[in-house]
């Protein structure tokens, strides 16, 4: 039970990564390594933070301040500089290895005693599960799961708020067909400045709930982590079929769980940690490599006039 | 009002010589003018195009829009004056956008993209009336993604989309040739209806010499980088398309003879 509570609760705060993936690769086709960095910076300032007593919320807005400054520069790299999306990224995620080293001071620091997210959810919420008639481990876990819910419920109903605005329609518009949006007066490159911005301040977010649910930051968290997002969206995508951007959303969600779930499965079944990442990878390629077989196999469709 | 003066567009072929895509082409366009730009292959009409809507950068020369001096803007900018429909319907309207949503981005050309929900009930009143008006049946697919129209229901949306906010010129960019004739001549009319009853001011560069004949008020020929024939009023009323296609002969005929002489000098000096 606790198992697949705290399951759910990994999978849903990596579900920010998937989100931010969204952003970055769906809505703007930008593959973006600068997740991996921006990740681990996140979880960085907000532990950072968390340990020099600030309050665990806005430690945890300063971490998503952080990924966003990070996907600014990614972005600016880009539309500015004309470097391509896949060597800014790995660029400003080499640069931020060294930057969360400096910032969290060494490899890894532990939250323990501290108020976190995830004692404040338990403090809230947990005595209610206990009146459900949970123990004391399960309600802890439950708490936080609840939490983590509340916290994804939220922020993709911004999201979905902000991308039905005249602004977030037209980064909508800019990532879809950049001759259409720069002849409607879009600068396409200050739109996916800031949809990289976006995109990275969510991944950010999911870095610092992760340190507060699991306890510690650590320099090497953020490792895969832009193959984890893709690994959620094309998962969600392939569990829903086309949508509209709200049930997309949704739809990244379910696949960072589960996802998360598949993992789970495949350790409990003898899968050797150290073939995780690579596991991933499979899954990502055989993601992208599906629909091709399949439109390889149907006759082709008529184009249309 | 639209006012080249002198605008040149240089490029370099690889390996080989300088091409004046432009060549010091001066035009005025006075506020309410529909012309015509036709021309053969690589005549640098599209360049034109380019230039004037800010894709193509002038290597010398000025070009004024509406008492602006928009040499210097970038494409964006210009977006604030100028109306654009490209040749593919994929290029001018965003796929995975519904109709009404690739409509909302085209009412706030010009403005300051804002917080503002996009798709309004006041803009889908509006956008059914206007699609309504010019193409009866497309009032009903305003939610369904773009990219399930036809390339001349995309194209007529488009059109839409360019003169939702009247621009101070509307650049048509052989925008009915990657249609059938059918969907080519629907397009063709709802061009020459919006523009007709906005009176914009419009250049439409086109490969059809029947469209060329039939359509605006002015015609240009452009023929390596310059303008070779500019007839407006009753002189464009009664040219025909067979008067047309005599003048791109003898156009063809005179680049033959220029290449001839070329190889003939080529050979004497070799």
């Amino acid at each position: 039970m606790i198992t697949l509570l705290s399951t759910w609760t990994f999978g849903l705060s990596l579900g920010f990564v998937a989100l931010g993936v969204f952003v970055s690769y769906r809505l703007f086709s930008f593959p973006d390594i600068t997740t991996d960095g921006s990740f681990t910076l996140g979880a960085v300032v907000a532990v950072v933070l968390i340990t020099a007593g600030v309050d665990p919320i806005l430690a945890t807005l300063g971490g998503m301040a952080a990924g966003a400054v990070a996907g600014c520069a990614t972005g600016l790299l880009h539309a500015r500089l004309g470097i391509e999306p896949l060597l800014a990224g790995i660029l400003m995620t080499t640069a931020l290895a060294s930057v969360n080293l400096v910032v969290l001071g060494r490899s890894n620091v532990p939250l323990a005693g501290a108020t976190t997210l995830g004692t404040r959810a338990e403090a809230c919420l947990a005595p209610a599960f206990r009146t459900l008639g949970c123990d004391d481990a399960v309600a802890g876990e439950a708490a936080r799961l609840a939490g983590v819910i509340a916290l994804a419920a939220v922020a993709s109903a911004a999201l979905y708020l902000f991308f039905r605005t005249n602004l977030g329609t037209a980064m909508r518009a800019g990532g879809d067909t950049r001759t259409m949006a720069q002849a409607l007066g879009r600068d396409t490159g200050t739109l996916t400045v800031a949809g990289l911005a976006i995109a990275n301040s969510l991944t950010a977010l999911s870095g610092a709930v992760v340190a507060q649910v699991q306890g510690f930051a650590d320099v090497q968290m953020g490792i895969g982590m832009v193959v984890w997002g893709m690994a959620s969206v094309f998962l969600g995508a392939a569990l829903v079929g086309p949508v509209r951007l709200g049930g997309a959303l949704v739809a990244t969600l379910a696949g960072s769980i589960t996802f998360r779930l598949l993992v789970a499965s495949a350790l409990r079944a003898g899968l050797d940690p150290d073939w995780l990442k690579a596991a991933t990878a499979v899954v990502v390629l055989a993601a992208l490599v599906a629909p091709q077989l399949v439109a390889r196999r149907r006759p082709a469709a008529p184009t249309a006039r | 009002m639209l006012e080249l003066h002198d605008a040149t567009v240089t490029f370099a072929a690889p390996g080989g010589p300088l091409v004046r895509a432009v060549d010091a082409v001066s035009l005025t366009l006075p506020a309410g003018s529909f012309v015509v730009v036709i021309g053969t292959n690589g005549s640098g009409k599209s360049t034109l195009l380019g230039s004037i809507a800010g894709t193509v950068r002038l290597d010398g020369g000025r070009i004024r829009l509406a008492g602006h001096d928009i040499t210097r803007w970038p494409e964006h900018r210009r977006a604030r004056l100028v109306g654009r429909v490209f040749q593919d319907p994929r290029a001018g309207t965003a796929s995975s956008l519904t109709v009404l949503e690739n409509i909302a981005v085209a009412s706030q050309r010009g403005l300051r993209a804002g917080l503002g929900w996009a798709t309004t009930a006041a803009l889908r009143e509006e956008a059914a009336a206007r699609l309504g008006r010019i193409a009866p049946g497309l009032e009903t697919r305003l939610d369904q993604p773009i990219g399930s129209l036809s390339g001349g229901q995309r194209q007529i949306v488009t059109l839409v989309m360019a003169t939702w906010r009247r621009p101070e010129l509307l650049l048509l960019d052989e925008h009915t040739a990657a249609l059938d004739p059918a969907a080519a001549d629907r397009v063709v009319q709802a061009t020459a209806g919006l523009i007709r009853a906005d009176r914009l001011t419009a250049l439409m560069v086109t490969h059809s010499l029947t469209q060329a004949a039939s359509l605006g008020d002015r015609l240009l020929l452009v023929h390596r980088g310059r303008i070779v024939l500019d007839v407006q009023g009753p002189a464009k009323r009664r040219l025909s398309a067979d008067d047309l296609a005599a003048r791109f002969d003898a156009l063809r005929r005179g680049d033959q003879l220029d290449d001839e002489a070329a190889r003939t000098l080529a050979e004497l000096y070799a």
